[in-house]
């Protein structure tokens, strides 16, 4: 019985309905862990707009002046000079020029992490096309087909998924450098569609187990052939479980980073490899890590928010569907 | 028919028959189809996944390394297997990874739990604070690593502040990441503030599939609210809940990333994880007959994970 009615205050509403005194307190807890548990997030975006010496000041500065010298020193290298050589140079162009000449140092070009954020995109949109393609391909044979071993195939498909990927990282390693793909990103992307199609045929053939197929069916006595009907009816209908699990495969390839230490190590490196080290001078340069986490984490903040309604399915391989 | 010309052959059996078998006379066959469809996935896991598979059998019954390929390649038989399963290093990897699964999930089982039950008192907001709390597991998890490493600095880190603060110890007396007695702390606590959420959205499913009618009856029968908890609520959630331990136990049976940027499985090998380890024996130092036979012998253990996980799955589908 909840205290309101021990107390005999009568309420309008039904009996399960929480009492306002219940709803305050649950409020008031979950929104104290919900601001506990982003304070680290926060926490590595504000070090990205901190100096260098602020970012590891004691104790830990929350008021400080905002600067760009974490972003500055993410997108460029620079060479230590000596203050008669800058006294000597052309008034600088740029905030990162100035930014560089008031640490006595001078831009000498533009740092890896450029590439390595597209390389994150290419292989991240790459790989999602080609396991979107094939998933919703699949989903569609395994939802409305009579397909022989149709249960063993689909936990085989799952099971892929279930391997550690440092015990696959081992002959994959051997298999690209026997053909080549060894730090490509034809490599990376058909690797990660390996990966995340599971994850596209499980999901989206949930989603087109929600299409009736009286539609497909209509259509085709209207003189539809399969083919067709797949195409003009199921995929338009299914046009949410497509954007979802598209959303997906890109976070998990975007996110990847066991796969990509292992098997890349320039041309076709990613992000989260590359972030980790970016070191300053004199050990590692946390505004300029934070500044790249931050940029990194953006696409991510949105999808999430995006996607919040099929987050549930996503994450469980569409076994809750809530 | 009135039209003007016969029709062709084609049409008029097309039309005198039931409409499954006329889009078979006109179109390719649904057979035909369902091979044609599920053909382009099996090929790509056949050669990303399968082949490889069947290559690291291959190798792990033999002395290969990848760093000298040009090396004889010599049979061992099943000495790989029996040097696996008696290295003591690999059983030290196996218990770090034992503690790591059985804390994460025990934290993140409670703390999850505890904080859907709290968001289904629907509470205002509570939408939005929920997105908040989900952000966590959305992140990739070498970028979490990286940047609680940093969060974990001894001096400078806001972790040791925020301890210092709270309970009046010297921020740089203790070391999360370098001390052997707090490090498998130190990993739990990120999985933990990582993918309590994760449980949390499972859980907070199950208890919104909770029709009231059942808690409206128990309201009727005068049942106390501790025992409408323990003979409806808990029962009711169960099986969620069993399905994301099932999860997180795969996930951080493989877990690789995340500690490998927090402490790459120091102090000394503290917080080696089977991962890590399997790692160090393939890719550091070049074993690859013996990483390529723990490889499998891993691989056998998540196969038996993932069919009770796969069971509990439609366990809970078919409720």
């Amino acid at each position: 019985m909840s205290l309101g009615m021990k107390l005999g205050i009568s309420t309008a509403h039904s009996v399960v309905e929480p009492t306002a005194r219940t709803r305050w307190i649950a409020g008031v807890l979950v929104v104290l862990y919900a601001l506990v548990t982003i304070v680290p997030l926060v926490w590595i975006i504000l070090t990205g707009f901190k100096t260098p010496p602020d970012s590891i000041s004691y104790p830990p500065k929350v008021l400080f002046t905002p600067s760009l010298e974490g972003y500055c020193n993410l997108f460029t290298t620079r060479s230590r000079q000596t203050p008669e050589y800058i006294a000597a140079l052309p008034p600088a162009t740029g905030t990162c020029d100035q930014v560089a000449r008031n640490a006595s140092m001078v831009v000498a070009g533009p740092s890896n992490y450029i590439p390595r954020f597209a390389n994150s995109l290419i292989i991240a949109f790459g790989s999602t096309v080609l396991s979107v393609g094939f998933g919703v391909m699949a989903a569609y044979a395994f939802s409305r087909f009579k397909v022989p071993l149709k249960d063993d195939l689909l936990f085989f498909i799952l099971s892929t998924r279930m391997m550690p990927p440092i015990a696959v990282a081992i002959p994959i390693y051997l298999m690209y450098r026997e053909l080549g793909l060894s730090d490509t990103r034809l490599g990376m992307i058909l690797l990660y569609s390996a990966v995340n199609v599971s994850l596209a045929v499980w999901l989206l053939k949930g989603f087109i187990d929600e299409i009736p197929r009286e539609y497909e069916e209509a259509a085709m006595v209207d003189g539809y052939t399969r083919l067709q009907a797949f195409r003009k009816v199921v995929l338009p209908q299914a046009t949410t479980g497509i954007v979802a699990t598209a959303i997906f495969c890109l976070i998990f390839a975007w996110n990847e980073y066991a796969f990509a230490v292992l098997l890349t190590s320039g041309t076709a490196q990613t992000a989260p490899p590359f972030i980790p080290i970016i070191i300053g001078e004199g050990g590692q340069d946390w505004p300029a890590v934070a500044a790249g986490t931050t940029l990194f984490l953006i696409p991510i903040l949105v999808f999430t928010i995006l996607l919040r309604k099929h987050l549930l399915r996503g994450i469980t391989f569409g076994a809750v569907r809530k | 028919m009135n039209s003007p010309h016969p029709p062709r052959a084609i049409e008029r059996v097309a039309q005198s028959t039931p409409p499954v078998l006329a889009t078979r006379l006109r179109g390719l066959s649904d057979r035909a189809i369902a091979w044609l469809f599920i053909g382009p996935t099996m090929a790509l896991l056949l050669a990303i996944n399968i082949f490889p598979l069947i290559w690291t059998v291959r190798l792990s019954f033999t002395n290969f390394r990848a760093n000298r390929p040009n090396a004889t390649v010599l049979g061992v038989g099943i000495d790989n297997y029996v040097s696996v399963l008696t290295d003591p290093d690999i059983w030290q990897a196996m218990q770090a990874t034992a503690h790591f699964l059985f804390w994460t999930i025990a934290l993140q089982t409670l703390i999850g739990f505890a904080l859907a039950y709290l968001i289904d008192r629907k509470f205002r907001g509570h939408g939005f604070w929920t997105t908040v709390i989900l952000v966590p597991m959305m992140l990739s998890p070498a970028v979490v690593g990286n940047f609680w490493a940093f969060l974990y600095q001894p001096q400078i880190g806001l972790f040791n502040y925020a301890v210092a603060f709270l309970t009046g110890v010297p921020p740089s007396s203790f070391e999360m990441l370098g001390s052997v007695r707090l490090a498998p702390w130190a990993i739990v606590i990120v999985d933990t503030w990582m993918w309590t959420p994760y449980v949390m959205l499972i859980c907070l499913a199950g208890l919104r599939s909770i029709p009231d009618y059942i808690y409206e009856a128990a309201e009727v029968d005068r049942a106390s609210a501790w025992r409408q908890f323990w003979s409806i609520t808990l029962p009711m959630v169960l099986p969620f809940i069993m399905l994301a331990v099932l999860f997180r136990g795969i996930e951080n049976f493989k877990m690789f990333d995340m500690v490998n940027l927090l402490t790459s499985g120091g102090p000394g090998s503290t917080t080696e994880l089977a991962s890590i380890t399997l790692k160090r024996e393939a890719f550091e130092k070049w074993r690859t007959g013996y990483s390529s036979a723990f490889a499998i012998i891993l691989f056998v253990a998540v196969f038996g994970l993932a069919n009770i996980y796969v069971k509990a799955l439609n366990a809970v589908k078919n409720r």
